[in-house]
């Protein structure tokens, strides 16, 4: 397997403060990769510095072949990186359907796929995203990320918040996605449903990289140092 | 649902409205009355394209007097050589046909609009609006020192231009001709606004950062609507200086630019017919009591506040509610 995404010694700064002290990470093609840590660890802001929605001082993030480091995050997002943001922010007075065709770009995923594949989001086509409950705002976020044809899709948190029934569905689109064989990169604190799905897991601790590993290898000892409340 | 159907039919009415008013006063033999609605269906003209920038992007462009000047100077400008019988520039002859004259005004104006949006753009709030302005008080004091064609007198079309299969003398034929060339400009507008394009530029206006992340370039979409917006505008300053049959700096000032803000907040920003009815409040205002007062503008004034405070959708808004687009 091809190497798809890959992060080198990246150093971000909110202003004076170090957030990340030397990420490296990578991801391979088709695989399903779970960026794990604590509140406050990097995970967001992991995520959008290989987004190239933020800055980086130091390093280099690799996609697709590319050096996309200097990149704005419109063209990282064009080469195929699609990101469900943290707390959904779909487009409040847009519809469903605006919200959806608003990313749209060439390839497998259509308007009328997204919705065969979240059919409440057919049911609710007119309506403003701002109507939507939080679970169909977050197929939505899904549903926007698709229409994009990522190579790779980047979910952050995308169960939470979410009443456990929605979280199932949510949990099983994303199964099914990977079951097409799509690589996805998840950040998410729920273990026991990260587990049957990632292929592998890396731990984020104060801006590094300290553990990465098969789910299976997580023992009691490593979650308790780096999970744990 | 019931909103989206209400804004319909408020939106047939008034449009349907623009065409009977003009045909009653032909029938009763008013053509003064059918210049009004002319009138009308051009500012409007002018204020759809405004409405791209403003409604679906969100770029309060305080200057789009400059390409409603452009037009209205292509106009009067080729006109002039054509009657002048003298070459524009470069051997070039002049042109009474107004289907050049359009062509000539929308791609000067686009032009322009490409070159102020490519510099306005890298900026947004208060500096944008600053921006936009400084560019169209650019374009009047350039005028204003022009004497080659007029300079602060203006310059007059001596012999309205012509359109191919339309008496353009004929106060009703030229009406037809502005009210048709406007619903194309509604097609165009409620077409963007139903496209990928359009709901692209809708979701840079509520958050560029977002709209970034799923691979939409903020400044390529916004420049796009930007150049269609003043190509519009262009196109309806062509056509009013044949309809008053003068080009001035005036078109160019920046309560011109005032005006078309002022259009578009009357009738609901973003709204479809929010041009037309904002249009004929104010044409309707000008009239009614422009004869009886110079100062007019303080009762316009009045209400414009009165939608500000209560009806933030507009007129259209505060009939049809505010749910709908944008």
């Amino acid at each position: 397997m091809s190497t798809l995404l890959k992060l080198e010694g990246v150093q971000v700064f909110y202003g004076a403060s170090q957030a990340l002290f030397g990420v490296d990470l990578d991801l391979a093609e088709g695989e399903v990769l779970a960026l794990m840590g604590r509140n406050g660890m990097g995970k967001t802001t992991t995520i959008h510095t290989l987004c190239r929605m933020l800055p980086m001082r130091y390093g280099k993030v690799w996609f697709a072949g590319q050096d996309i480091s200097g990149w704005p995050s419109h063209r990282a997002a064009r080469l195929g990186i699609g990101l469900v943001p943290e707390g959904r922010r779909c487009f409040p007075n847009l519809s469903v359907t605006e919200n959806l065709i608003a990313a749209a770009r060439p390839g497998h995923w259509t308007l009328a796929r997204v919705q065969d594949f979240f059919p409440r989001l057919a049911e609710r086509r007119d309506q403003s995203a701002r109507t939507l409950s939080g679970g169909e705002q977050q197929m939505l976020a899904i549903g926007r990320a698709l229409m994009t044809n990522p190579r790779l899709l980047v979910l952050d948190e995308a169960t939470e918040g979410l009443a456990p029934t929605i979280r199932r569905e949510i949990w099983a689109a994303i199964g099914a996605l990977k079951g097409e064989g799509y690589s996805i990169l998840l950040v998410d604190k729920a273990l026991s449903e990260i587990k049957p799905l990632a292929d592998r897991c890396a731990i984020l601790a104060r801006g590094e990289v300290v553990w990465t590993g098969p789910p299976a290898a997580l023992d009691a000892e490593v979650e308790a140092r780096h999970l744990g409340v | 649902m019931v909103e989206a159907r209400r804004e319909f039919i408020l939106n047939a009415v008034i449009v349907l409205a623009l065409f009977a008013v003009p045909l009653w006063a032909l029938m009763a033999g008013e053509p003064f009355i059918i210049s009004l609605a002319t009138r009308v269906a051009i500012l409007a003209l002018a204020a759809v394209g405004l409405n791209i920038a403003l409604g679906l992007g969100g770029m309060v462009s305080f200057g789009h007097a400059l390409y409603f000047g452009i037009g209205g100077y292509c106009a009067g400008i080729l006109a002039h050589h054509a009657f002048s019988g003298t070459p524009v520039a470069f051997g070039l002859s002049g042109t009474n046909q107004m289907l050049v004259i359009w062509a000539v005004a929308m791609a000067l104006s686009g032009l322009v609009a490409a070159v102020v949006g490519a510099l306005s753009l890298r900026t947004s709030g208060i500096f944008f609006i600053m921006i936009t302005l400084a560019f169209a008080q650019m374009g009047f004091f350039f005028t204003l020192s022009w004497p080659a064609y007029g300079g602060e007198d203006g310059l007059p079309i001596f012999v309205r231009n012509q359109f191919p299969g339309v008496n353009t003398m004929r106060p009703w034929e030229l009406f037809l001709l502005a009210f048709g060339v406007l619903l194309v400009a509604l097609v165009v507008f409620a077409m963007l606004r139903a496209s990928r394009f359009g709901a692209a530029l809708m979701a840079i206006r509520q958050n560029p950062d977002r709209a970034a992340a799923v691979g939409i370039s903020p400044f390529g979409v916004k420049l796009t609507a930007f150049v269609i917006s003043g190509m519009l505008t262009g196109l309806a300053g062509a056509m009013m200086a044949d309809l008053s049959r003068f080009t001035s700096p005036a078109m160019m000032a920046w309560t011109m630019s005032g005006e078309l803000i002022v259009i578009i907040i009357l009738g609901g920003v973003g709204r479809l017919c929010a041009p037309v009815l904002g249009a004929a409040i104010l044409v309707g205002f000008e009239t009614l009591f422009g004869g009886w007062t110079e100062h007019w503008q303080l009762w316009l004034g009045l209400v414009l506040l009165g939608v500000v405070l209560f009806a933030r959708g507009g007129v259209i808004g505060l009939i049809a509610g505010r749910e709908g687009h944008g």
